[in-house]
């Protein structure tokens, strides 16, 4: 550990409320060049998160493993089968009974099971119509009823090729004509992308501060600095500018790969997105500083800073787990999370644009929390003197 | 030994930090994760007003999964209404809805969703099709209609109503005992080599094994006791079936514990300052949570990103919890999820106590 000299006289000496706040902020920049984990935790720690997360995070499942078991087959059979093999969601195999089946779905080597039964091609023609039995593993509910989504989607378009084939009417009255605005695609890379940024973000602020700053009043160094005719507001925005500059160069690396590596669509305006990035960082960058400030040492506050931004950012701010489904109190609950409001802007300015009826009430939260966080700092700040 | 616990619970702040949130977090997140929908926002356009489209209509009303927010009346609207995220969806009836219907002509019902999140379009469609389908049964049998010559009989096992608050909430265990095992483990060597302390441990006629021990019990008995707790709650509170034998669900617990405390050390050895150390069990964690299926398969990674996932002790864990709550699988089937995680630790754990002596500055 490079041990800085830290100087508060040579501040001092130069005087004067500008050039103070310039040799403090100096100080900070110099520091931050001689310890090289702030910078990568500012730049390599986006690049790693983003390239894990971008690659490895997605819900479009495609080629999903499917047994299908057909008791006894026929021409009709192996039509309705064939609808299986043609669909880029499933990756069929054909297993000759359902104990073999059954076994591939426990073992996991298939995530459902579509049975035909001996009776499908007699029962086709009767006014009920032929059964066809499908069995997913419900262990992972969401995959469970995304695969039974799918099995039904090539089943009606099956339906609607048997009824043209026959020049027939259709069986199903109302059919559902879908329409996905933004995302027409559906690729979830397109919206985890955005999301991630706002987790990604929410940490480096936090930590980046939380640990600088706990570390200086672990060293006693920050009441040295007190000591001096350095007022709190100077030290904070010491503090506060070279790591928002930092923050912004990894916000405009994290922008940049989503945009060129994981061709993310922005299509809102880019300093919109830079100025609400900015207060985002703000904010984060104040959690950091009360959560410094409030904890005694970087043990505590390396923990803290641990369990307050990394799960919440990722579980509560709508990034992954919609908001609206959650029961009432967690909902509420999820408004202090500055993540939630960030999200929100990001997937909108990604996605859709501009729309100012979505940014400008996040906005306003962002700042309200930021002055919030920023004006208890400062408190903090004075408290610990006494 | 006795001094590591002390050096722990000494702190008033470290012992709250380790003992208060998991419990809350488990409460928060196991409500908080889900993919179950309720309350989804709809709007309505309905440009034919007839019976038949009131009573489709009525179908959405009726459900929870939607709540609607809005009644449009022309199309002006609809951009408004989902840019603003008022509404997930608009459900279109056209002004011919119910002559089509009438006719035995196929009528169309357009919906229009926000993709924004495209992971939960996808499952608003899902619920707005099964809504449709019934609708169908329904009048096609009213009307003497022909019903589809092949229907579908879904039924999924373990989870029959696919709650997905079981398949969330075990995966959390595994989430909240790693979380606090790194913060017992991450930090600890790299506290004491940074006060100098740890200088002193090493003179002293304690072997490194000893001290290894030394540094990885408290991990161990603060995990399993966290462990168990998150258990009960899980089972106790959220209802969450547990079908396998307590047994095998413990031996996963000890060897996923000691896997994850030998990285925690290894990172904490090789870290000089705090700072290093806490930033090596971020870039640790993060992507173990990540890459270990807990939200998302590991099925739907790249292949190259599935190799990395095998180094993964949480992946091989959250395979055993949900297998043993919701499968009641037996041990011997969990035994290759076992051993790689029995190599984790060992391996981790072994340099960890070589890195003790070894990394000197």
């Amino acid at each position: 550990m490079a041990e800085q000299p830290h100087t508060p006289t040579a501040v001092e000496a130069r005087g004067g409320g500008g050039q103070r706040l310039r040799g403090l902020v100096r100080k900070e920049f110099l520091q931050i060049l001689r310890d090289p984990s702030s910078i990568a935790i500012a730049f390599v720690m986006p690049v790693v998160l983003l390239l894990l997360f971008g690659y490895g995070v997605s819900l479009d499942a495609e080629h999903v493993p499917i047994a299908i078991v057909v008791d006894h087959p026929t021409a009709e059979t192996a039509d309705f089968v064939g609808a299986f093999e043609h669909s880029r969601y499933f990756s069929p195999v054909r297993l000759p009974d359902m104990h073999v089946a059954q076994r591939a779905l426990l073992a996991g080597e298939v995530d459902g099971i579509v049975r035909i039964r001996s009776d499908f091609g007699r029962r086709l023609r009767t006014a009920g119509g032929a059964p066809v039995q499908v069995l997913v593993n419900g262990v992972d509910a969401n995959n469970g009823r995304i695969v039974s989504g799918y099995v039904e989607g090539v089943w009606s378009q099956w339906l609607q090729h048997q009824a043209q084939a026959r020049g027939q009417p259709l069986a199903q009255p109302v059919q559902v004509q879908q329409r996905v605005w933004f995302n027409s695609q559906l690729r979830s890379r397109n919206f985890l992308v955005p999301g991630l940024i706002a987790v990604i973000m929410t940490l480096i602020g936090a930590l980046l501060t939380a640990l600088v700053v706990a570390r200086e009043w672990e060293r006693g160094t920050m009441e040295a600095l007190m000591v001096t005719p350095v007022a709190v507001r100077e030290i904070l925005l010491g503090k506060v500018i070279p790591y928002f500059l930092l923050g912004t160069g990894g916000m405009a690396l994290s922008v940049a790969m989503a945009v060129w590596l994981f061709h993310v669509p922005l299509r809102g305006s880019f300093w919109v997105l830079f100025a609400c990035a900015s207060l985002f960082l703000l904010v984060a960058l104040g959690m950091g500083m009360v959560i410094s400030t409030a904890a005694k040492n970087q043990f505590v506050a390396g923990q803290v800073a641990i369990i307050v931004t990394f799960l919440p950012a990722f579980i509560l701010s709508g990034f992954i787990f919609d908001i609206n489904s959650m029961p009432r109190v967690v909902a509420l609950l999820t408004h202090v999370i500055p993540a939630r409001y960030f999200v929100a802007q990001l997937q909108t300015l990604f996605l859709a644009g501009d729309i100012w009826s979505v940014i400008l009430p996040n906005a306003l939260a962002l700042v309200i929390m930021a002055a919030v966080l920023m004006g208890a700092s400062r408190r903090l700040f004075r408290k610990r003197l006494d | 030994m006795v001094k590591e616990f002390l050096a722990l619970l000494k702190d008033k702040k470290s012992r709250f930090v380790i003992i208060g949130p998991p419990i809350i977090q488990l409460l928060v997140f196991g409500y908080a994760a889900t993919f179950d929908l309720s309350n989804v926002p709809y709007a309505v356009y309905n440009e034919d007003g007839g019976a038949a489209a009131r009573d489709l209509l009525a179908r959405f009303q009726g459900s929870a999964n939607f709540q609607q927010v809005a009644t449009i009346s022309h199309d002006g609207q609809i951009r408004p209404v989902i840019d603003d995220k008022r509404a997930m969806v608009v459900l279109h009836v056209g002004p011919r809805f119910g002559r089509h219907l009438a006719l035995g002509q196929p009528a169309q019902l357009q919906v229009i969703v926000d993709g924004r999140n495209s992971n939960t379009a996808m499952l608003v469609l899902n619920y707005v099709r099964s809504i449709v389908t019934q609708f169908n049964r329904q009048w096609s049998a009213d009307h003497g209609l022909a019903q589809p010559p092949v229907h579908l009989v879904t039924r999924a096992w373990f989870n029959p109503n696919l709650r997905s608050q079981w398949f969330i909430v075990p995966g959390i265990i595994g989430l909240l005992t790693l979380v606090v095992t790194m913060l017992v483990t991450a930090l600890s060597v790299a506290r004491e080599r940074e006060q100098g302390t740890f200088d002193q441990l090493l003179v002293t006629p304690l072997r490194p094994v000893e001290i290894l021990i030394g540094k990885a019990l408290p991990g161990l008995i603060i995990g399993a006791v966290e462990a168990t707790v998150i258990i009960a709650v899980t089972v106790l509170w959220f209802d969450v079936p547990l079908r396998g034998s307590l047994l095998t669900l413990y031996a996963g617990v000890g060897l996923f514990l000691l896997s994850a405390i030998g990285v925690g050390l290894m990172i904490s050895s090789m870290a000089v300052t705090q700072q290093q150390g806490l930033l090596g069990a971020f870039l640790f964690l993060v992507p173990a949570i990540i890459l270990s299926g807990f939200a998302t398969p590991i099925a739907n990674m790249p292949v190259a990103v599935q190799y990395i996932t095998l180094v993964n002790p949480m992946r091989y864990f959250m395979v055993i919890l949900r297998g043993v709550f919701l499968e009641g699988t037996p041990f011997h089937v969990l035994v290759p999820q076992l051993w790689p995680m029995a190599i984790v630790a060992l391996v981790s754990l072994t340099l960890a106590g070589w890195l003790f002596r070894h990394r000197m500055y």
